[in-house]
């Protein structure tokens, strides 16, 4: 059983070129975090998957085995964690998240 | 759980961190960490986040924390003496 979720998050991971796991879906997040989060992605005009670890709680217990990252939300781009809301937010100010993420998304 | 607590954490497991914690909501639950180390010289930021994680590891799994903002900056900082105001500045 913990085989087969994790086997879906590496599925999950590499199928999606931009996934993020938050709680709660982007229209009714539960966080405030993981609604920056999704409205910064958002923003930026590019196709993103979401996935609801509020929802799904073996998802909130094995997503952070697999990324080594113990906090939601997670942003994952080909198939790597990026970082979490902080970090995605610290990258955008830099201007280092648009340009991965287009670049994502187009692959 | 207290502020103090938490910055004491991140000290011991960060070499010669400067650390800044705030309780952003007074619940005791929701921080916002300021971390200033030569630990994080080289490393990406979400390598930087990480050992921050690392620190506190045990109070996220257990719940005492609920909420963590991380900002960290590699460098030394130098508790300025003269402006009196605690302020602080980085050294790179």
């Amino acid at each position: 059983m913990e085989d087969d979720v994790i086997q879906q998050i590496k599925s999950d991971m590499e199928t999606h070129k931009i996934l993020i796991y938050m709680k709660g879906t982007p229209d009714a997040p539960q966080c405030g975090f993981s609604a920056a989060t999704v409205q910064l992605v958002s923003s930026l005009g590019v196709p993103f998957e979401t996935r609801d670890v509020i929802a799904c709680p073996e998802l909130r217990e094995q997503v952070p085995e697999v990324t080594q990252w113990p906090t939601f939300p997670q942003v994952i781009v080909n198939g790597k964690l990026v970082g979490g809301c902080d970090i995605v937010h610290e990258m955008h100010e830099r201007g280092e998240l648009e340009p991965l993420l287009k670049a994502a998304a187009a692959s | 759980m207290d502020p103090r607590e938490i910055a004491e954490l991140i000290r011991q497991s960060i070499a010669d961190a400067e650390v800044e914690v705030d309780d952003f909501t007074g619940t005791g639950d929701h921080f916002e960490v300021r971390v200033v180390s030569s630990a994080f010289e080289g490393k990406t930021l979400l390598e930087q986040h990480r050992l921050v994680h690392q620190a506190v590891a045990l109070a996220l799994a257990d719940g005492r924390i609920h909420a963590l903002h991380i900002k960290t900056q590699s460098g030394r900082l130098k508790r300025e003496e003269t402006s009196g105001g605690g302020n602080f500045h980085v050294i790179q």
